[in-house]
């Protein structure tokens, strides 16, 4: 471990959680920067393969061009529509203020 | 000074969302009514892909010069808001090997009688977030209210490089754009946030301004003159103009801070899986083409050729389709078309303005505005009469002869009712009538205050006949 | 004997001839279910009244003598990342603890039209993220055959209820082994179809372009059976494609003469475990007698495989389970603050550890000055195992490898080493990535635990695997041996 280069700084553990809207305890935060490290030095494999002029997989399928008709379809019964919503308001779902 | 535009136009003529079998036609429908799995972003739907959709932005990208993707992709944004159901956009994105559907092109318009061409960056694919509601406004409301009915409509999303140079360019420039949508037939851009805008604005020394929630080509002039000068002001105390991103508030009409550069986001762009790669075939391309309507510039040419119209009539048409089909109806019934142009541009738009409708919700039709022209070329009513007309039929939708008719605005050529008026002038104006007598330009006094004691009606060149005939006689009398 | 103990095609053509009634097996079911659940855990949910009302429905069509489907009263147990229609679908974490969706999976539709009833809904590590079933809201499945072990994952309690007999057949999703690991754990046989056979329409994504929905059961024909009835296409999943339905049942019974095996190198090499390597060397061996030709084949940049698939699943995975905001479904926090704070709390009180350590690295893996180094490369390496899996296939019909490079392990024995289980989908992955067929089937034991062996087949090539599966399966030793519980 001590030669490997250490690939991610616990401020930057911080950071991405913010990314990803995921706030962490202080003691997840140390926790996750230690397995992240140990991770991505596995991760780091792949810079052993070379992959010059490979072209990435973008769809495993070789399939295009799939659509659909513009027609109307049902949509939810509109009770069924709220019915999930932890909050709501009259027919509308309440979400938290933006500010 | 540097404007590049991002505008997202709903494409209203199909009946389905992007991705879903939902209607489209959300207008004025209660809340969360047309919302389905897909549109609501529930866990374990898939997007399918409305090929019509596709149609309609190769449609546009041909009828705006772009270059048509032979393959495309579509990729998600990843950003987080209250009105995206999946806390990602499908949208187009050049990254990883994907590109959008369309790229380049231009649009050629007018800005007051000078022409100008913008060049455009890119067309893409996307999905409309939902609708957000407030308890007063954004930064002082306790709660966001969010219907999702708008969620899933097809967007397409239109870039332009920052090539306009002032708001009013900006302004023509989306109408022109909107008169080629809807020449298509594709988006009705008189619908309520059928197209909206964002703006970015640099101005000489500063750093590049986004403004956010622009949904009227009015606030678009709005928005970008308070930014204007918001960002002079600030330049002139020597503060910095910093890049940022700004949000347009339509009712206090001025920007607010979202967020500054160092907070921009970081959309982690990555191809969407859920979806396949769409291949766009030349011939695919051509029978498009093959398909496409007469577009702006080509009904201009036309205007010049089949009208004899001049090239700033033609073009000040052509920029509004209801315009020019108002203006093709019309000169069908009424065979001199430059009256119709004149008109049109004159009076009628003088009208709709104050009103604040667009022509194809006008109570004027193409065969009353015929009609009055006629009237005034039978002689039946004056030109001060046909425009009080043309306030009447817009307002409350009568035919020209029905309003001449009530309001009993006919041109009075009955020699002795206006021999009357004329004596009682001669009686009123005795000073006017020495005058007269004396210096012969001075008659015109005397036949505009006999058009006005008939309320515009009495016939100018009987009356003038008239009034020199009496003058003569009383020269001679004396 | 009990009806717990038939297998699927078993009850259904019971049923069929009046031998038994619907009722009477969703009975024995449900008892055989109060009675193990306590020390199994495989289910979540039970759906003990919707389960004797459909089963009624179905007796009644058989005395009228109308037709009923291939599943005619079937239990089926679905993993509860796979939508329901009025019954809760939590994907075992606390942010859908209370999600009930308005709408069927495409193949709950399949199964209910053919008769099958779905029992109910198994445990599963949260958001199909884990390898054991340990990641579990709601606590962990035990293995049957041993209950201080883990059952795999993450269709753990899918795998572990058909071995403990509580229900003949299960629905798994595979994104990188999650079938066919606690299939292999728990002694069943499990399939992973091609990527885009089965449709993913109502399947809780954790990575898009990698999972499949697919069957569990005790012997290969009743998973064939159950892959026939889900199998096909479907237009709302855009992924999946256009072929002819297919009945996989009649390739079983077809011998294995001149059938070309290649057994895979890298992936009984160094750090398998001894029994399992022995294990599916015995059962290579085994298809010879039967008249396959194995040989030995390489294919070196499988040992890229597990990197690049960690890579893509978590990168989608941070994308995917962004809808997690608390607005339109699932756990919000209490507390009222703005949308940013509401949105990072309630999903730091709704996700696991496991689910928020894949989120954020998925989140890195995709931001702007890593995408190249890591998304990017990752699908370029899947280019090349696509590749390096077709020029394999130019000299052997199916490959053949162990499914899990270690025996099922002890409850809590990994769960704190991320990286450490992370590498026991070393041999599952490749398939994933390749988007191909595999099958994992019980192929040996080890001190009284199963040992699963995965035969790999081209695209769309499900009868291969399943034939090769079917044939062992009659052959084995241990041919239906069960747990004792
Ligand atoms: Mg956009
Ligand atoms: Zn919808």
């Amino acid at each position: 471990m001590a030669l490997s280069k250490r690939h991610i700084s616990k401020e930057e553990v911080e950071h991405v959680a913010w990314l990803a809207r995921l706030e962490l305890s202080e003691e997840e935060k140390e926790l996750y920067t230690q397995q992240f490290n140990d991770i991505l030095d596995y991760f780091q494999k792949l810079n052993e393969l070379d992959t010059e002029g490979v072209p990435p997989t973008l769809h495993v399928l070789e399939l295009v061009n799939v659509f659909r008709k513009d027609e109307v379809k049902p949509s939810l019964p509109p009770e069924e529509a709220l019915a999930n919503a932890p909050r709501k308001r009259g027919r509308f779902f309440e979400a938290p203020r933006i500010l | 000074m540097k404007i590049g535009l991002e505008i997202h136009c709903q494409l209203t003529s199909l009946k389905t969302k992007l991705f879903c079998g939902c209607s489209s036609d959300y207008r004025g429908k209660t809340p969360n009514t047309f919302v389905c799995p897909v549109c609501l972003g529930l866990p374990g739907s898939l997007p399918v892909l409305n090929e019509k959709a596709v149609e309609l932005a190769v449609m546009v990208a041909l009828a705006l010069n772009c270059e048509v993707a032979p393959q495309t992709f579509f990729v998600r944004k990843n950003y987080f808001y209250p009105d995206m159901p999946k806390n990602f956009q499908i949208s187009q994105y050049d990254v990883g090997g994907s590109i959008a559907i369309a790229s380049g092109g231009w649009v050629g318009f007018l800005v007051g009688k000078t022409r100008k061409t913008v060049r455009l960056r890119r067309i893409h694919l996307e999905e409309d977030p939902g609708k957000l509601f407030y308890h007063g406004t954004i930064d002082t409301s306790p709660y966001t209210l969010v219907d999702y009915n708008r969620a899933g409509i097809a967007l397409l999303e239109i870039v332009t490089e920052p090539e306009l140079e002032a708001p009013a360019e900006a302004r023509a420039f989306l109408q022109k754009l909107r008169s080629i949508l809807e020449h298509l037939g594709v988006s009705d851009g008189g619908l309520e946030g059928a197209m909206r805008c964002d703006a970015n604005i640099s101005i000489e020394g500063g750093g590049r301004v986004e403004v956010k929630n622009i949904s009227s080509f009015k606030d678009v002039e709005r928005a970008l003159t308070f930014e204007i000068v918001r960002q002079r002001d600030l330049l002139k105390k020597g503060v910095k103009i910093q890049t940022e991103t700004r949000h347009w508030d339509d009712v206090r009409r001025t920007t607010l801070s979202l967020r500054v550069k160092e907070e921009e986001q970081d959309y982690r762009y990555f191809l969407e899986p859920d979806l396949t790669p769409v291949r766009i075939s030349q011939e695919m391309v051509e029978l498009l083409r093959s398909r496409m309507p007469e577009l702006p510039d080509a009904r201009k040419e036309r205007f010049l050729k089949a009208y004899g119209l001049p090239e700033y009539d033609a073009e000040v048409l052509t920029s509004d389709r209801a315009m020019a089909d108002f203006f093709e109806e019309c000169a069908k019934l009424y065979d001199k078309p430059k009256a119709v142009a004149n008109w049109l541009m004159g009076d009628v738009l003088q009208c709709l303005h104050s009103l604040e409708v667009d022509i194809d919700q006008a109570k004027l039709a193409p065969q009353y505005l015929a009609e009055m022209l006629k009237l005034m070329d039978r002689g039946d009513i004056s030109i001060k009469i046909a425009k009080k007309v043309l306030w009447e039929v817009m307002k409350h939708g009568k035919s020209p002869s029905t309003v001449v008719r009530e309001k009993d605005w006919w041109r009075i050529t009955d020699l002795q009712t206006l021999e009357g008026y004329i004596a009682q002038v001669f009686k009123e104006y005795p000073k006017a009538v020495e005058d007269a007598l004396v210096d012969e330009k001075t008659i015109h006094y005397l036949i505009g205050k006999t058009m006005e004691a008939t309320g515009g009606k009495a016939d100018p060149e009987l009356t003038n006949a008239l009034i020199r005939k009496k003058l003569s006689q009383m020269k001679k009398g004396s | 004997m009990e009806p717990y103990k038939l297998g699927a095609w078993e009850i259904s053509q019971k049923i069929r001839n009046r031998e038994l009634t619907a009722r009477e097996c969703i009975v024995s079911f449900l008892s055989r279910i109060d009675s193990l659940e306590p020390k199994v855990k495989a289910y979540v949910s039970v759906l003990r009244e919707a389960v004797l009302k459909k089963a009624e429905k179905i007796d009644k069509k058989v005395k009228r003598g109308e037709r009923v489907g291939m599943l005619a009263g079937v239990a089926v147990a679905v993993k509860d990342n796979i939508c329901t229609k009025g019954v809760k679908t939590t994907c075992a974490s606390k942010i859908l603890e209370n999600f009930v969706p308005p709408y069927d999976a495409t193949v709950v539709e399949r199964i209910e039209a053919e008769d099958g009833i779905v029992i109910g809904k198994t445990n599963m590590d949260e958001f199909a993220m884990g390898s054991s079933t340990e990641t579990s809201y709601f606590g962990p499945t035990r293995n049957p055959w041993d209950l201080s072990r883990v059952p795999g994952g993450s269709s753990g309690g899918s795998a572990a209820a058909v071995s403990a007999q509580e229900a003949p057949l299960a629905l798994g999703s595979d994104t990188g082994g999650s079938i066919r690991c606690p299939a292999s754990f728990c002694g069943v046989v499990g399939l992973k179809p091609t990527y885009g056979l089965v449709s993913r329409y109502g399947l809780i994504a954790y990575a898009n372009s990698l999972e499949q929905i697919g069957p569990l059961a005790r012997g290969t024909y009743d998973c064939a059976l159950l892959l026939s009835v889900i199998g096909g296409y479907d237009e709302r999943d855009s992924t999946s494609v256009n072929r002819a339905p297919r009945d996989y049942t009649r390739s079983l019974g077809k011998d294995l003469r001149g059938l070309k095996v290649g057994v895979l190198r890298e992936l009984i090499g160094l750090g398998t475990d001894e029994a399992v390597v022995k294990a599916v060397l015995e059962c290579a061996s085994k298809l010879e007698e039967m008249g396959a030709l194995c040989q030995e084949i390489s294919l070196p940049v499988l040992s890229y495989a597990l990197p690049a698939y960690y890579l893509i699943a978590m990168s989608e995975a941070s994308s995917n389970l962004a809808r997690y905001d608390g607005v339109r479904y699932g756990y919000r926090t209490e507390v009222d603050l703005d949308w940013n704070q509401v949105f990072s709390k309630s999903r730091r009180e709704g996700f696991g550890a496991e689910v928020k350590r894949r989120i954020i690295l998925g989140t890195y893996a995709l931001s702007a000055g890593y995408y190249d180094r890591f998304f990017l490369k990752s699908l370029k390496v899947a280019t090349l195992i696509k590749r390096s899996f077709e020029k394999a296939f130019q000299q052997v019909d199916v490959l053949l490898a162990p499914t899990m490079p270690l025996l099922p392990f002890r409850l809590g024995e990994k769960i704190d080493n991320p990286l450490a289980l992370y590498m026991c989908d070393v041999d599952t992955v490749p398939v994933n990535l390749a988007g191909l067929p595999a099958v994992s089937f019980p192929c040996g034991f080890h001190q009284g635990l199963p040992i699963g062996a995965q035969v790999i087949a081209p695209p769309f090539r499900e009868d291969l695997a399943l034939q090769v599966s079917f044939a062992y399966e009659q052959a084995a030793a241990f041919k239906g041996r069960t747990p004792t519980l």
